[in-house]
């Protein structure tokens, strides 16, 4: 009955197209250009913003990647980014503490980061296997919980290094730390490229292209694609002799583990560690990012990841600087809130073929 | 006024098509006030769909509507919606249960229908927040159960309840409606235990003597005989026999009901020749299932014994809900399973699904968008998956094996290969498995099995929802399969006819277990005995 | 055949059975066991602080019973209702209607305002059937993306604010603190009565003894049956002819008037409104609170919510001055809290989630057992 479904005109296929991206995703798309249109013409440096949007893209783009092993899988958003994010800051805390400096205190906090990343994620990954179906609102609350739990540990953990600990108590770890003379914009400078007022860090791009490719391989294997046929249709892959579980907790491994890394490469762009409530609301712009890329709840690949933490980040650079030139009136933390919930409410109202 | 001698309900002509299919075919039948009709048939013969019409069920509307009439009381009734028809005086009992768990009987039976005081605050703010009249709700649901003639608890919350009593609920409900007229039980006493089964037919009794028409739908002949006036009983969309119940015996029933068409006659002569009857012998056993339970809903088996022969083409027949799903899905580890299987001389653990699949042992599942498709990926995906993450195919291997990686080109000339040997209708390799027609689904899950080149296929409800071109051709494919690849094939059906065509010999499932395993050639009569013979 | 109930349990089961079921309640007793002799306050103090802690939740966690009752969940987005109230008490704070007509108009403006809301916010639910909670915590983020464009840029502009009191030094949007002094306690002190030295707010108790004779009598009304049958089947309800989509949202709209009000007399007792920040934590702390007292997603009653606010609430007073004993910094106790109310909401949701899982496998174990029997006489 649907045989005539192939000869679709070139009218439904574009309406069909513009459907598949999304009325919002098209909205948004345009308001960053007519930003981009509008910035030279209220006076803003352009080649200032763009260096802007690119060098937030570089920070963030690794944390948005975090997303894809987890929606692959089936496991939805991963709202407990904060996991992910504390095994970072464990990593970064550590690296500072056992007295590596400069570079090697990047790789020295990424390879430190990994056994964290891995202990908490394969917990994490446990307990989503138990509650299948209701991954997003509990990742959400075990972050949040994760979190506040750091916030004691960070108090109370014996660091000692006079870098980071409040000078007068002599322990506790400062609420911002500092990263100069250890990782600071290590990965930003590597071959930085510098035309005027447009400067792109290509080190932190490079290293980004380095990791997506990693996860873009890593789909094209035997796992990978089992881990995708998870996602897809588990019953499928169950009958097809995929151990789901499985799948599911190293997908959670591999999200927690590139939050980690993303969030270190964040601070190295940053230049300072922000612990306690920082990671708190880390999730949410992930989150919107990629979806504003084009995914949904269980489909998502690097593309959106790209595309989605540029527009996302180009907003939310772009808008205060043309806003306060143009109308003197700063309203860019008001449409940074509606954008980026809109689109999540936006992704979780849509159905799915599968929810059908 | 409805005139005196016109009768409660009268079809007339109806006919109705699902996508070109004919499902009814002219179907007439009156029904008088009181009387009790009782309706059998094979699954797929039309009885649901004729209840979902008489019904006012929106998929018949969504799917172009009926041709016919249908008067009650001698006016022509046009049912919009389910609520049109319990309005007019029609209760239905399905055979999934609609009542709320956390209610009792009493809440249930009045749901949406209590009885209710005015307060001050509904007066300003609208009736929906009158208070429920507790005393009132007992007494109605006290007088509906009255008048069903079986006790059960009305203050019980149904999930404590056992499972014969939901159904009485359920019939309670309905006899509360005032205007009832006619009750359909939609198989009613699959459910029950035997005694509760008798007091359900006592209690039909005693609402045809109150003047409220049943019809009755029931796999379980004797039933129908024994509380029936009439019996109604249906093949392939059409009526081959109305009949008093007192004037016929269950064997004529069954003959009626199974009985074939003229047309397939010819067939069956072809068909003799075909049937290996080498096979016959019991020497060359490939798999033996013994004591084998599965859990899987709706199509509970239990303790079967199966001797499957090596090259033969084995069917698996039965009415729907009998168990005879569940045969080769408690097998393949989909659903919990116990009992011993051994394939080819060595024991497979069950409740593995990976365990029958590196024994090469393949599956098509009857659930073709649940179970059997990737919908959201290219055919390449949904045929070359299994083969991939069983057998390492279309695999390229990278440092020393380390890296397995998907070898895409590898997979096209799979998919390619089926796609022309199936005649796979798509636009390329790369649609979407969701974009296809229902049998063009349907071979693409075949390929995904002949990919795994297994030894022993089990190929389920291979013909569901799929048109009679492609039924064919999947037909066909399979027993080219079968004959030139020398692959086992145990082929699990609803449909008779078809596995009388295809199959070596044919196992019925009735009530759970293997009522008797007959050669193909058997005529239809008596597989409509052993599919009736253990019905619960 | 498989109809069996088994009905003889063993006691040790049963203990086990409600140790199980109130994890949570238990486990907050022991910490206040453990915290309150720490914190070495005086339990005049204590009674005190929980009785005006009473006062000023009770009615708010009281307004998540009824999505509970829909089947909906624990309705983050209460938090809308937490902003109506907020604008209603922001402008009749600028047109100095003070003490008790203050509230009341307070309450009268926040009606309109929750009801638009809760509209939108039921419509969205019915949209997202089966991640509800997931999706009326997103909501509530966005809406408050919402009332911070109309309070810090339509406010001033738009929205006539006369007194510059309550605007920011740049002439439009509402400061970060707005104080409610002539309204300060004044429902609270309305009927005055001390017990034990402490402070009785006898008129708010008398408004949340309004509210839950309300509940109760709303749970016997056509609507309050009708939300109980949705919450448990939606299919059922329909095929029964209740409007489900309807039934769901009047839910939520109920609500979140109540939060509406609840705010309202929360800030009353607070004596100011932190503009931007009231609202945010209100949502957590109360589904928390409601947890805490035994609560589960898809059960509560009022018994809980006063359990809960009480233990809660004790937790919370005593938590900052044992931590500083124990460890001797105070942020320690003040993080703990946190924690703990994370963790509670957690570990309820934990609970549920499996809960539905474990419920369907005890089916398939029922089943496995008869057939069992089954194929065990068919083989003598």
């Amino acid at each position: 009955m649907n045989e005539n479904a192939e000869k679709q005109s070139f009218m439904d296929r574009c309406r069909e197209a513009v459907a598949d991206f999304g009325l919002p995703r098209l909205i948004i798309a345009g308001f960053l250009l007519l930003l981009f249109i509008l910035s030279p013409l209220v006076g803003a440096d352009l080649p200032t913003q763009i260096s802007n949007t690119i060098n937030r893209f570089s920070w963030n783009a690794i944390l948005v990647l975090a997303m894809v092993p987890m929606v692959h899988s089936g496991c939805g958003l991963n709202f407990g980014l904060p996991l992910g994010i504390i095994s970072g800051l464990l990593g970064a805390t550590l690296s500072v503490e056992l007295g590596f400096t400069g570079g090697l205190s990047f790789f020295a906090a990424i390879v430190i980061s990994t056994p964290f990343a891995i202990i908490l994620g394969l917990f994490y990954g446990w307990l989503l296997n138990k509650i299948k179906g209701g991954e997003m609102m509990i990742a959400t609350y075990v972050g949040f919980s994760s979190v506040s739990f750091m916030c004691m540990m960070w108090l109370l953990l014996p660091y000692h290094s006079p870098n980071m600990v409040w000078g007068l108590a002599g322990k506790g770890l400062r609420t911002t730390i500092s990263l100069e003379g250890y990782y600071d914009k290590v990965l930003a400078n590597f071959l930085q490229i510098n035309i005027g007022n447009l400067s792109i860090p290509t080190g932190t791009i490079l290293f980004f292209i380095l990791i997506a490719l990693g996860i873009w391989a890593f789909l094209h294997t035997k796992t990978g694609t089992a881990m995708t046929a998870v996602g897809s249709n588990p019953v499928f892959a169950r009958a097809a002799g995929v151990n789901i579980d499985k799948m599911r907790m190293l997908s959670v491994v591999m999200s927690t583990w590139l939050a980690a890394v993303g969030i270190l490469v964040y601070e190295q762009g940053f230049g300072f560690i922000q612990l306690y409530m920082a990671p708190f609301y880390m999730a949410l712009p992930a989150v919107s990012a990629i979806l504003i890329g084009g995914a949904s709840v269980n489909k998502a690949s690097i593309a959106n990841v790209i595309i989605g933490t540029f527009l996302f980040q180009g907003i939310v650079t772009m808008t205060p600087t043309v806003m306060n030139n143009m109308i003197h009136m700063d309203m860019s933390e008001v449409i940074r809130i509606i954008v980026s919930n809109g689109m999540i409410l936006y992704a979780l109202t849509r159905k799915t073929e599968r929810a059908k | 006024m409805a005139d005196k001698a016109s009768p409660l309900l009268e079809i007339k002509n109806i006919k109705k098509e699902f996508f070109g299919n004919q499902v009814l075919t002219d179907i007439n039948f009156t029904l008088e006030e009181g009387e009790v009709l009782g309706f059998c048939g094979e699954n797929g013969a039309g009885k649901s769909t004729l209840m979902k019409i008489l019904f006012g069920m929106d998929v018949i509307r969504e799917t172009g509507g009926y041709e016919g009439e249908i008067l009650m009381n001698g006016e022509k009734v046009d049912f919009a919606t389910p609520f049109d028809a319990i309005n007019a005086g029609i209760g239905m009992v399905h055979q999934e249960f609609s009542l709320i768990p956390g209610f009792t009987a009493t809440e249930n039976i009045l749901l949406n229908r209590e009885p209710k005081k005015t307060n001050v605050i509904s007066e300003i703010f609208g009736e929906r927040l009158n208070t429920l009249d507790r005393k009132e709700m007992d007494a109605r649901a006290v007088e509906a159960i009255e008048k069903m003639g079986v006790s059960i608890d009305r203050g019980m919350v149904i999930n404590e309840m056992p499972v014969g009593h939901k159904q009485f609920t359920e019939i309670a409900r309905e006899l509360s409606k005032e205007q009832l007229k006619l009750l359909i039980l939609d198989e009613p006493t699959a459910v029950l235990t035997e005694k509760e089964a008798e007091a359900l037919l006592h209690s039909v009794r005693g609402m045809s003597s109150r003047g409220i028409a049943v019809i009755f739908i029931t796999h379980r002949l004797h039933e129908i005989l024994e509380v029936c006036d009439k019996v109604v009983v249906m093949r392939d969309g059409f009526v081959v026999k109305e009949v008093p119940a007192g004037d016929t015996n269950e064997a004529e029933i069954t003959r009626y009901m199974v009985g074939r068409n003229v047309d397939t006659n010819t067939d069956h002569s072809n068909l003799r020749e075909e049937i290996k009857k080498d096979s016959l012998s019991d020497s060359s056993v490939i798999m033996s299932v013994r004591n084998l339970w599965v859990d899987m809903p709706g199509e509970t088996v239990r303790n079967v014994n199966l001797d499957v022969r090596k090259g033969e083409i084995l069917g698996i027949g039965g009415l729907a809900g009998q168990g005879k799903l569940g045969i080769p899905n408690g097998i393949m580890g989909l659903y919990e399973a116990g009992g011993t299987v051994v394939f080819d001389g060595k024991e497979i653990p069950l409740n593995q699904p990976r365990s029958c699949l590196d024994s090469a042992i393949a599956f098509v599942s009857e659930d073709r968008r649940g179970v059997g498709l990737l919908l959201d990926e290219t055919l390449e995906w949904n045929v070359a998956f299994p083969a991939m993450q069983i057998q390492n195919k279309f695999l390229k291997y990278y440092l020393g094996g380390l890296i397995k990686w998907r070898d895409e080109e590898a997979i096209r000339a799979v998919t390619e290969k089926y796609v022309e040997e199936l005649q796979i209708k798509c636009t390329g390799t790369s649609q979407k498995a969701k974009e296809l027609s229902g049998g063009n689904q349907q071979k693409v899950c075949l390929a995904k099995a002949f990919a795994l080149e297994p030894r022993f296929l089990f190929v389920s409800e291979p013909t569901r929802g799929i048109d009679v071109g492609a039924k064919a051709l999947v037909l066909d494919a399979l027993k080219k399969f079968n004959r030139e690849s020398g692959v086992t094939v145990v082929m699990i059906s609803s449909e008779l006819e078809e596995l009388r065509r295809t199959c070596d010999r044919i196992a019925i499932v009735s009530g759970g277990r293997i009522a008797e395993i007959l050669p193909a050639d058997t005529p239809s009569e008596t597989f409509g005995t052993l599919m009736v013979s253990q019905v619960i | 055949m498989m109809n069996k109930t088994d009905s003889n349990k063993s006691t040790v089961q049963k203990i086990g059975g409600f140790l199980g079921a109130n994890t949570v309640p238990i486990m907050f007793i022991l910490i206040c066991a453990v915290c309150i002799p720490l914190s070495g306050f005086s339990p005049s103090y204590l009674l005190n602080e929980i009785v005006t802690r009473m006062g000023r939740n009770t009615f708010l966690i009281l307004c998540l019973l009824i999505p509970i009752m829909a089947g909906m969940g624990l309705n983050f987005g209460m938090t809308l209702g937490a902003m109506a109230g907020e604008i209603g008490l922001i402008l009749t704070a600028d047109w100095q209607i003070v003490g008790i007509p203050g509230m009341v108009l307070a309450m009268i403006l926040s009606i309109p305002i929750s009801i638009l809301l809760g509209l939108i916010c039921g419509k969205i639910l019915n949209m997202a059937k089966g991640r509800e909670m997931v999706t009326s915590y997103i909501i509530s983020y966005f809406i408050n993306g919402v009332y911070q464009f109309v309070v810090l840029y339509l406010m001033g502009p738009v929205i006539p604010i006369k007194h510059s009191s309550l605007k920011l030094p740049r002439g439009y949007g509402i400061r970060n603190t707005v104080s409610l002094l002539d309204m300060r306690q004044k429902l609270d002190d309305l009927i005055p009565l001390t017990v034990f030295g402490a402070k009785i707010p006898v008129a708010t108790f008398l408004l949340i003894a309004v509210l839950c004779l309300f509940i109760v009598w709303f749970r016997k009304t056509k609507l309050g049956q009708d939300m109980r049958a949705v919450g448990q089947d939606m299919e059922v309800s329909k095929d029964a002819g209740i409007n489900v989509e309807r039934t769901r949202i009047i839910s939520i709209i109920m609500s979140t008037v109540l939060a509406g009000f609840g705010m309202v007399i929360y800030l009353q007792n607070m004596g100011n409104i932190a503009t931007y920040s009231s609202h945010s934590q209100i949502g957590m702390f109360c589904i928390a609170a409601l947890l805490v007292g035994g609560a589960s997603v898809d059960r509560a009653s009022i018994g809980n919510v006063f359990l809960g606010v009480t233990l809660f609430h004790l937790m919370f007073i005593v938590a900052p001055s044992a931590g500083a004993k124990l460890t001797g910094d105070s942020m320690i106790g003040e993080y703990f809290r946190v924690f703990v109310s994370y963790a509670v909401i957690t570990i309820a949701l934990v609970m549920y989630e499996t809960k539905k899982r474990r419920a369907k496998s005890r089916m398939a174990e029922q089943l496995r057992l008869d057939q069992l029997k089954e194929s065990e006489v068919a083989e003598q």
